[in-house]
């Protein structure tokens, strides 16, 4: 127990217990009360004295490596030459940093370690910014007496198609490799040979492809490792940078976003120690390049000649007249709102405000047909923190390597260093399934069955009993409905008492969008039958708000159907989107770095979102661009600025009080906030799941971290790296189909055709066929019918 | 960049925590790695066991070809990059296929002092062939040790495996062309 958890309790006249976990130290000769097993290095950080260092890293398992950290301490036996990394405080210990013993020892360090170090700082990114070279500044001998030639390296060499590797300038600090295999689980890249050719290297043809590697950039202590979208592009010193959170996922990493001359250059992760750790995933990390690519700059009407750019006056009034159209001509249920999940609590909230109360339609959805209904949200709830201090994760969602990058690193750690036990409920093996203590491959539409019989292996119970248990719930196959999956959370929720979970929704502010009010009111449609109204020919009037139904919404076919059935579409987005081409009217919208405001993400935690960069040509915010449709329709929303909005979300959300502008610059980790009481829990769901025709298999189709979509395509990049559109079975029923792998099969639903590569894959379950979702020149949208419970598909030699 | 690599990568790093996904036979079709899984049963394919492993492989195949240290990073579930830094850390494993015949000097501090310098450079201008290199006809490799541990015989030649103490830069040359049958 610690001084401030006593604070409760009553005072007495006793004097205070000693805290057993106190240790006692001086540093630099001042006294210093330490934590019992912690590291020197980071005990001196709390009294206020930095101890140079290159190796170690909060986040990562000391290695003592660079010897940079050395200092002089006594602990009884006379001062002695102490790693300060490795080392635990001792009761009574004293520690110099600056004595001449400890500045000897650092300049010796130093004189090593730049003995081959090429010095090209002025050609180097990291100059400015680097680590070598602030440390030998305050610590170094400021002389070498090395004048033997250097080692010499072929200058960089590509160690993947982001990552560059310049040899000559590691210090061999492993914080790369320690990176990889520790944290990310990706050990391409180890140490090889020995002595002075000792180098960072991949196996020979094996690159380092892993979806982390941007974050040994950043760790990197010196230039050696180098980010190609960043390569000579901008030296530190010109940088303006802004803290914000990135919206790519709903993690909701931190991150600080740089420019220089009005254009976004680098994001880097920061350290929030509920949410990601420091890290990023490299589509979040390098996604910033679709902010200055391909954009729409100006408003676009339709005229006879296609989409025409015009002022945002006339664009507004068309925007104005087709909603007042679409509602005279059938009413305001003849509307619909689509989207919101991209941007901004304000944005999602001020649409919402336009949808419910100016326009006054029920129908309103924030989600794209490819999560789970909106009632998760009211299943009591876990944070990312609790799911990895749990003692079981129990996983019935997506791939969160996937889909939920720095989930997956929380989680990948959680039990790895805790011993917290996965059990995993999956169409197909996923990035955790080497992890996972059970894992339960399942049958689309089998996750029911699969978690009774979960529940009624006594081993499993046993360990759902033992502790806190956490359900990461999301969509895992959007192949089928939602219906199985939803029942299967409810029958492990009824199962095991006390679970909370983790919504593992993934569009970057869904939860937010969802939970300020983009979502139906009683009796409204969901997106899906939203789309089925406008297909049929009821819908008068369609606002997509960053919305891309043909990519985004898994049954392709319907969501054509229902762009060709829509009266009238009005579309508001940041990049000509496939949906946005169909539109009568396209307002562009700011992204992101180029407005601020918060965003809430899957735990729902809400934080701030930084704008570097003035928006692309003349670009609104959403939250704007709503208030200045609303005032056409004759209503003021009474928003001057985004900070009004905020405000307006505080006072009028339900679960948001606590979330205004005064506790958000308080707290650098953001603010909790929770579900509305208003989203109604989920009736219990019981769906009957058809059987499969033993020639058939039951289709899988999930997303990979690259894929088609708006950020990853607009990103030079990245763009390249999407795996293609393949058809996986088992190796086996590649055999029964009768091909050879690699050979193009015809792949048949009820919906219709499509041609494509096979791979053999064991880890796809026999009888079941797995596609990656909107890949490059993909079409698996089209084999999928939302209306099904699951989609079985015809597997054909051509 | 292929979408396997990464994903054998994972798997590699993760699998430590899983059961032996079995060891099929090489695609190769090659037999000789029919002994390395012999060894590798009778260590029960324990990771500590790498370097015995590579030992082993370099044994039955004359050198480590990349594909010989995949088959063993996925025989004992390690990364493949961390086979690879092992294997290049330590001076008796080889890449590269090597000669008919191997000469070892060794260059260590006895070694040395007793004119290893003078064997080697003799060697490599009788035979054509660069420390660490096979002669371009394939027939030597000339390569350097540090120390065999048998200073009392320095300078030391080990020829095919066979040590030779108190070795002369002349002495070396008659060894060689006693085994090689006579310089070009
Ligand atoms: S490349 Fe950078 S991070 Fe990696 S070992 Fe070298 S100096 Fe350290
Ligand atoms: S995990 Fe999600 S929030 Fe974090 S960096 Fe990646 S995309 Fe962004
Ligand atoms: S920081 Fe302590 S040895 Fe590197
Ligand atoms: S130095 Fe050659 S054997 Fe020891």
């Amino acid at each position: 127990m610690t001084a401030t958890e006593n604070a409760g309790t009553p005072p007495t006249d006793d004097a205070p217990v000693p805290d057993p976990n106190a240790v006692q130290i001086t540093v630099n000769g001042v006294a210093h009360t330490a934590r019992k097993g912690q590291l020197v290095i980071e005990a001196a950080a709390d009294a206020g004295v930095y101890i140079p260092r290159f190796c170690y890293h909060e986040r990562m398992t000391p290695v003592g490596k660079c010897r940079m950290c050395l200092v002089e301490a006594d602990s009884g036996r006379g001062p002695a030459v102490t790693v300060s990394c490795m080392v635990p405080v001792m009761p009574d210990m004293k520690v110099e940093t600056e004595s001449p013993m400890a500045k000897r020892m650092q300049e010796g360090v130093l004189e090593l370690l730049l003995a081959n170090h090429p010095l090209d700082c002025p050609v180097c990114d990291k100059g400015g910014e680097c680590p070598l070279q602030d440390q030998t500044m305050t610590h170094g001998p400021g002389e070498s007496r090395f004048v033997e030639e250097k080692r010499h390296y072929e200058k960089p060499i590509p160690i993947s198609d982001l990552v560059f590797l310049d040899r000559e300038r590691c210090i061999l600090c492993d914080r790369c490799t320690r990176f990889a295999d520790e944290v990310a689980g990706d050990a391409l890249i180890h140490f090889i040979s020995r002595g002075n050719t000792t180098q960072v290297m991949t196996f020979p043809d094996e690159p380092f492809a892993s979806y982390f590697s941007g974050n040994t950039v950043q760790i990197c202590p010196v230039g050696a490792l180098t980010a190609k979208p960043y390569r000579f592009k901008a030296r530190p010193w010109d940088l303006e940078e802004i803290e914000s959170t990135c919206t790519t996922c709903a993690v909701g990493c931190r991150t600080v976003v740089q420019s220089s001359r009005d254009e976004l250059l680098r994001s880097q992760g920061v350290d929030s120690d509920p949410v990601n750790w420091g890290w990023m995933c490299d589509k979040g990390r390098f996604g910033f390049e679709a902010v200055r690519t391909e954009r729409v700059t100006e408003p676009l009407v339709r005229t006879a000649h296609g989409l025409e750019p015009t002022g945002w006056n006339a664009a507004l009034r068309s925007a104005v007249q087709l909603i007042e159209d679409g509602k005279l001509a059938a009413g305001p249920s003849a509307v619909a709102v689509i989207g919101g999940a991209r941007g901004s609590n304000e944005d999602a909230f001020a649409w919402a405000r336009l949808a419910h109360d100016v326009i006054d339609t029920p129908h309103v959805y924030a989600q794209m047909g490819d999560g789970l209904p909106v009632g998760m949200l009211a299943m009591p709830r876990a944070t990312i923190d609790d799911t990895a201090a749990a003692s079981t994760i129990v996983l019935l969602g997506p791939d969160l390597k996937e889909e939920l990058p720095v989930l997956y690193l929380r989680v990948r750690d959680a039990v790895q260093k805790r011993r917290v036990r996965i059990v995993e409920f999956t169409p197909r093996e996923s990035g955790l399934t080497s992890l996972a203590w059970k894992s339960a491959v399942y049958e689309p539409g089998g996750q029911v069955e699969a978690v009774r019989a979960a529940l009624a292996d006594p081993e499993i119970a046993d360990q759902l009993a033992a502790g806190p248990v956490v359900v990461i719930a999301g969509r895992s196959n959007l192949a089928e409905s939602s219906g199985a999956t939803v029942q299967a959370v409810q029958t492990l929720l009824a199962g095991v008492p006390g679970a909370t979970v983790l919504p593992a929704f993934r569009r970057g502010n869904v939860v937010g969008a969802l939970q300020v009010g983009m979502r139906p009111r009683p009796g409204g449609l969901d997106t899906r039958g939203i789309l089925q109204a406008a297909a049929d020919g009821k819908i008068e009037c369609l606002v997509l708000v960053g919305a891309d139904p043909l990519a985004d919404f898994p049954d392709t076919d319907l969501a054509r159907r229902a762009l060709a059935g829509a009266r009238r579409i009005v579309s508001v987005d940041t990049h000509l989107s496939a949906s946005a081409q169909h539109a009568d009217v396209v307002l562009p919208a700011a992204a992101f770095g180029e407005k601020s405001g918060t965003t809430t993400n899957l735990e729902g935690r809400v934080t701030t979102l930084g704008r570097k960069v003035t928006a692309a040509g003349t670009s609104r915010p959403d939250w704007m661009i709503a208030t200045a449709i609303a005032r056409g329709l004759g209503t003021d929303l009474g928003f001057r600025s985004v900070d009004d909005v905020t405000d307006a979300i505080a006072r009028m959300v339900d679960g948001y009080e606590g979330v205004t502008r005064d506790a958000l610059a308080d707290s650098a980790d953001g603010v909790l906030s929770a579900p509305p009481a208003t989203i109604a829990a989920i009736d219990p769901v019981e769906v009957e799941v058809p059987v499969r025709n033993s020639y058939d298999y039951r289709l899988v189709v999930t997303r990979k971290l690259y894929d088609a979509g708006v950020t990853v395509s607009n990103s030079p990049s990245l763009a390249h790296l999407a795996p293609g559109q393949r058809v996986h079975l088992h190796p086996l029923d590649v055999e029964r189909v009768g091909v050879q792998p690699g050979a193009d099969v015809r792949v048949s639903s009820s919906r219709s055709a499509a041609v494509m590569r096979v791979e053999a894959d064991p880890t796809v379950l026999r009888g079941t066929a797995w596609i990656a979702f909107n890949q490059p020149g993909g079409n698996v949208g089209d084999l999928i019918d939302s209306t099904a419970i699951v989609t079985d598909v015809r597997i054909e030699n051509l | 960049m292929s979408d396997t690599a990464l994903e054998a990568g994972a798997s590699a790093s993760g699998s430590r925590h899983t059961v032996d996904p079995g060891r099929p036979e090489h695609p190769s079709g090659d037999d000789r790695f029919a002994l390395v899984d012999t060894h590798l049963r009778r260590v029960h394919d324990a990771q500590d066991q790498l370097i015995e492993t590579l030992h082993v492989a370099q044994d039955v195949f004359g050198f480590l070809s990349d594909d010989v240290l995949l088959y063993v990073a996925r025989a004992l579930r390690l990364p493949p990059s961390m086979v690879y830094g092992v294997a290049t850390f330590y001076h008796l494993f080889t890449f590269e296929p090597p000669g008919e015949h191997t000469c070892t000097v060794c260059t260590g501090t006895a070694c040395f002092v007793k004119g290893a310098d003078d064997i080697v450079a003799d060697v490599a201008t009788a035979h054509g062939v660069h420390v660490g290199d096979t002669s371009a006809d394939g027939r030597l490799t000339l390569r350097t040790a540090r120390c065999l541990g048998s200073c009392g015989l320095a300078p030391v030649v080990v020829l095919d495996g066979v040590v030779h103490g108190h070795q002369s830069p002349s002495g070396a040359l008659a060894l060689l062309d006693g085994e090689l049958g006579g310089v070009r």
